[in-house]
């Protein structure tokens, strides 16, 4: 599988993508924020960062890039897309993902190591994926804007299409995040986004190996 | 900047009536503005060096894998297989005194520019602060926007800030120290120095426009005390924007790997002065420089105003004609600002163009070289210069007292601290902050790794400052040791206070000699370092503070020890020439008996204790290293045992052998000591000395007529203690 990850002006992570998508049997290249042409990559990573300084609202002006276009097709056509911290912002300011990404409670940058809980997914063939990883990931959060937020009734209906992809476990919620969620999909499955780093666990030297699983999670898309 | 009125221009400006007329006499005529304040700025303590250069003439500097030495943007070792590690700390202690969010975030930005300037990719961010005591609102309001800076600018930049360190005292109630350092990861052969070469080259401004922000930083801020009336400085601190930046990094990355550009150079303080000036004296050249070209964000800016500007986010390029356009274009890529707006000659001048009409020339030589080097009027201080203020009854109980210091806040956990800096970006951080001793980044490009460490306890070096600088030095190489690393070379940073005053021109000259020695003895090159005077309050002088940081290398990232402690059953042993006593000590300090005097090191004994350490680290022999240091033994097994949640007995009576009181064996401190942990046959064989055993929920010291058994779960408390002080300063 070919993963191309997105640069932005201001993307922090996109290095740690690659690596990444590469660690778990993949192929990757990166993809400038200008090009409306994917090249034919197979599934798409939207990093972390500060994109375009994120001085306006986090992600608010990435979503209007020619890339991200062509992004928003590929998701259409049901091919995988994974946004991670900056990239799951993108991923709501554009609509792909429900709900948006609010200040941290404590109103400050957090950074520790946090105990996700892989949830179940709706009866779809496609998402059984999740299901069959149903355990407790170990993954790095680090971010200031990281508290999901979605009204009560959204998050009803989110919960009944099996839309929740990541919980916080007990005591990780670290930034207030509503019913501890860490992480969305689209109701079809193929998009996915979450606040803490996959890409930053798959090293046992830096960490864990645990984030590994978030992107294997995505290959059947592709 | 303020002024009054019947002052003249010069020393308004922070220059000395003999050293204007120098500037005369070099120049065989009154200067005009632009050049008094071109001058004022490179005849600054803070561009000069003048009461310190002859001092730092002292220290060695060679050594068989110095890629770059000082004098360049940022000192440079090889790491092997091609690669090199480039690093430096500076200080930005005055504006983050004013403002410590944007002081602290533009220190962080400074460093990071000095690092890519030399064609170096910026994989690590360290810092070292002092406050006065967290009791202070004032403290913690600093505390607070200094770590809010320095987050906001890494964070957003995607460098992680992987250590570092803090203390809490009051003689840094006015004058807070924020000095923050970069690492950076090059392929040796692609490096670039900052000289200015090729008569006819164009000299490019890349990056931010200028505006009036920062204006007279190095003179005012950084060469001067702070006093009454600081709050009208705050227009000379700069505003950071991590964003431009980022591009200018990705950008100039982008061109050196392109081969396009003959040389790069930051514009830090004094902005345009400096930087053209400093490039055009490196060459051996000339720069005419045209104002009426630089982009700027106000458009009826003075031409002198243009020249000392110091907004942040610019370098400054030297690219040969032909490449200027392909130059011009990457920079679009990146959306960062380039101009055209000055050329190198072969006059030896910087002249100042407005629009072709000649607004300043002056000698090269003069402006870069001619400021007068000062000899200090060194004087010891009769006794002990600051104050003492009781906080802990000397009739505390040993328990009692070991929770005091684990809470002070110069050794408690600084959780509170790294946890608001990304720590990972970057994927190199093998052990994240107070994993253990020191900071490590794996190198897969050159398949090794490098461990970083920086340290410096000022309480320690107003005690004896020759001691105490040496003492420092060695805690990084014993730092490094824990993590089975072998050191390569230092940087430094000298932050002192007024070295016209002889007490810490002193304090000054002793640390600097300290500085000299240690190095020398370990074999550890000095491959850079930055000054910070004047650093002075109403009541004084901050405590002599300098911060050094030695960067190390180790084969196999996987193979280094964490501080805690790893499984019940195994054993504890204290290696190397650790004697302690209470002087200069976290506990000398609680009961307000602090005193000058501390004992001299035995860096042979402590360098031989290093490379046992490192050699067993490395063949995997130990479990666990930590080194002794703030709070003593007690401390050290403690924060073992906090880190691994394991608790253990230990029984101190054989440091009765060193000559150490019941007391001084818990609490004392001093260089040399390692609390190992692992198989009692392995640590028996590295000449450790097995004090205790691993296991329980409990810490049980005795030494002596002293024991002591508290919770782990108390202890913990204890030493996790700082987050909720920090916090109450909303």
């Amino acid at each position: 599988m070919i993963w191309g990850v997105l640069q932005f002006p201001g993307s922090c992570d996109e290095r740690d993508a690659l690596n990444a998508c590469e660690v778990v049997g993949g192929e990757a290249r990166l993809i400038w924020h200008d090009e409306r042409d994917l090249g034919g990559v197979d599934g798409i990573v939207v990093p972390g960062g500060f994109s375009y300084g994120d001085y306006l609202r986090a992600g608010a002006i990435a979503r209007f890039s020619p890339a991200m276009e062509a992004v928003a097709e590929l998701a259409a056509a049901g091919g995988p897309v994974l946004g991670i911290c900056n990239g799951f912002q993108v991923l709501c300011e554009a609509g792909l993902l429900p709900g948006a990404l609010l200040r941290n409670q404590e109103l400050r940058f957090i950074c520790k190591q946090a105990d996700l809980l892989v949830v179940d997914g709706p009866k779809s063939a496609d998402i059984e994926r999740f299901s069959a990883h149903q355990q407790v990931l170990s993954i790095p959060m680090k971010h200031g804007e990281g508290r999901y937020y979605a009204p009560d009734a959204m998050l009803d209906e989110m919960e009944a299409k099996g839309q929740v992809a990541y919980r916080y476990a007990d005591g990780h919620n670290a930034n207030g995040s509503v019913r501890d969620i860490a992480g969305v999909r689209n109701e079809r499955g193929n998009v996915v986004g979450l606040m803490p780093h996959p890409e930053h666990a798959v090293d046992p030297l830096t960490g864990s190996i645990d984030g590994r699983k978030v992107f294997e999670a995505l290959e059947g898309f592709a | 900047m303020t002024g009054d009125s019947t002052m003249p221009r010069h020393r308004e400006l922070g220059l000395t009536d003999s050293e204007y007329d120098l500037i005369v006499e070099k120049l065989g005529r009154e200067p005009n503005a632009v050049e008094l304040a071109m001058f004022s700025l490179l005849w600054s303590e803070h561009c000069a060096y003048k009461h310190s250069r002859k001092l730092l003439g002292r220290l060695p500097t060679d050594g068989p894998r110095v890629v770059m030495g000082p004098g360049e943007n940022a000192g440079a070792v090889d790491v092997g297989s091609g690669y090199a590690v480039a690093f430096k700390v500076e200080s930005h202690n005055h504006p983050s005194a004013v403002e410590p969010f944007q002081g602290a975030a533009t220190g962080v930005g400074g460093i990071l520019r000095d690092v890519f300037a030399i064609g170096a990719r910026p994989i690590a961010v360290l810092d070292s602060l002092r406050f006065g005591e967290l009791d202070s609102v004032r403290s913690r309001h600093l505390l607070d926007g200094a770590v809010r800076g320095i987050g906001h600018y890494g964070n957003s930049i995607g460098v992680p800030n992987v250590g570092g360190e803090i203390y809490f005292e009051e003689p840094y109630e006015h004058n807070c120290l924020v000095n923050a350092m970069c690492i950076g990861f090059a392929k040796t052969e692609a490096m670039v120095r900052a000289a200015a070469a090729g008569i006819g080259n164009t000299v490019v401004l890349m990056g931010a426009t200028t505006g009036r922000d920062g204006i007279g930083g190095a003179s005012v801020l950084a060469s001067a005390e702070l006093g009454e009336g600081d709050d009208a400085k705050r227009p000379t601190v700069q505003v950071g924007d991590p964003f431009e930046e980022s591009k200018v990094l990705e950008c100039c990355l982008e061109l050196l790997e392109k081969g396009l550009l003959v040389s790069l150079q930051d514009l830090g303080a004094a902005g345009l002065t400096s930087s053209a000036g400093e490039m055009a004296s490196a060459g051996g050249v000339g720069i005419d420089i045209d104002v009426a070209k630089v982009p700027l964000r106000e458009a009826d800016m003075e031409p002198f105003e243009i020249m000392v500007s110091e907004s942040q986010e610019r370098m400054l390029a030297v690219v040969e004609p032909s490449r200027v356009a392909e130059v011009r274009a990457i920079c679009d890529k990146w959306q960062t600002g380039s101009a055209e707006i000055g050329v190198v000659t072969d006059s030896g001048r910087v002249r100042i163009l407005k629009a072709g009409e000649v607004v300043g020339d002056m000698p090269v030589e003069a402006l870069v070289d001619g400021c007068p080097l000062y000899d200090l009027e060194p004087e010891a201080p009769a006794g002990w210069i600051y104050g003492n203020r009781q906080t802990l009854a000397p009739s505390a109980d040993s328990e009692a007292t070991l929770l005091a210091l684990l809470a002070a806040p110069s050794i408690a956990s600084k959780q509170w601290i790294f946890q608001q800096y990304d720590s990972i970006v970057g994927s190199r951080t093998v052990r994240r902050p107070e994993a253990a001793d020191a900071a490590v980044l794996q190198l897969p490009e050159s398949g090794n790794a490098i461990a970083v460490s920086i340290d410096g306890n000022g309480r320690r070096v107003a005690c004896e400052p020759y001691n105490g600088t040496v003492e420092a030095v060695l805690e990084c190489a014993q730092n490094l040791a824990c993590v089975g690393a072998e050191p390569l070379g230092l940087t430094n940073c000298l932050n002192f206070g007024n070295p016209e005053k002889p007490v810490p021109a002193w304090q000054l000259d002793r640390a600097i000699s300290g500085l000299a020695v240690v190095c020398e003895e370990l074999g550890v090159p000095v491959v850079g370092g930055n000054v910070s005077l004047y650093n002075e309050g109403p009541d004084g002088p901050i405590y002599p503070t300098p911060v050094v940081a030695m960067v190390g290398e180790l084969p196999n990232p996987a193979q280094t020890a964490p501080m805690g402690f790893a499984k019940a059953g195994d054993a504890i042993a204290l290696l190397g020439p650790f004697a302690p006593t209470l002087q200069g000590s976290e506990l000398a300090k609680q009961r307000g008996e602090l005193a000058m005097g501390l004992p001299e090191p035995d860096v042979a004994a402590v360098a031989a204790a290093c490379a046992t350490v490192r050699e067993a680290v490395r063949a995997g022999r130990v479990a666990s290293a930590h080194d002794v240091s703030d709070g003593g033994l007690a401390c050290a097994l403690a924060e073992s045992a906090i880190s691994s949640g394991l608790g253990f007995r230990a029984d101190l009576q054989d440091l009765r052998e060193r000559g150490c009181s019941p007391e001084e064996a818990l609490f004392g401190e001093g260089t040399g000591g390692f609390v190992l942990s692992g198989e009692r046959t392995e640590l028996e064989a590295l000449g450790a000395l097995v004090i205790g055993e691993v296991g329980s929920t409990t810490i049980e010291l005795a030494a002596g007529d002293r024991s002591l058994v508290i919770g782990l779960v108390d202890a913990t408390e204890a030493w996790r203690s700082l987050d909720a002080r920090a916090e109450a300063v909303a």
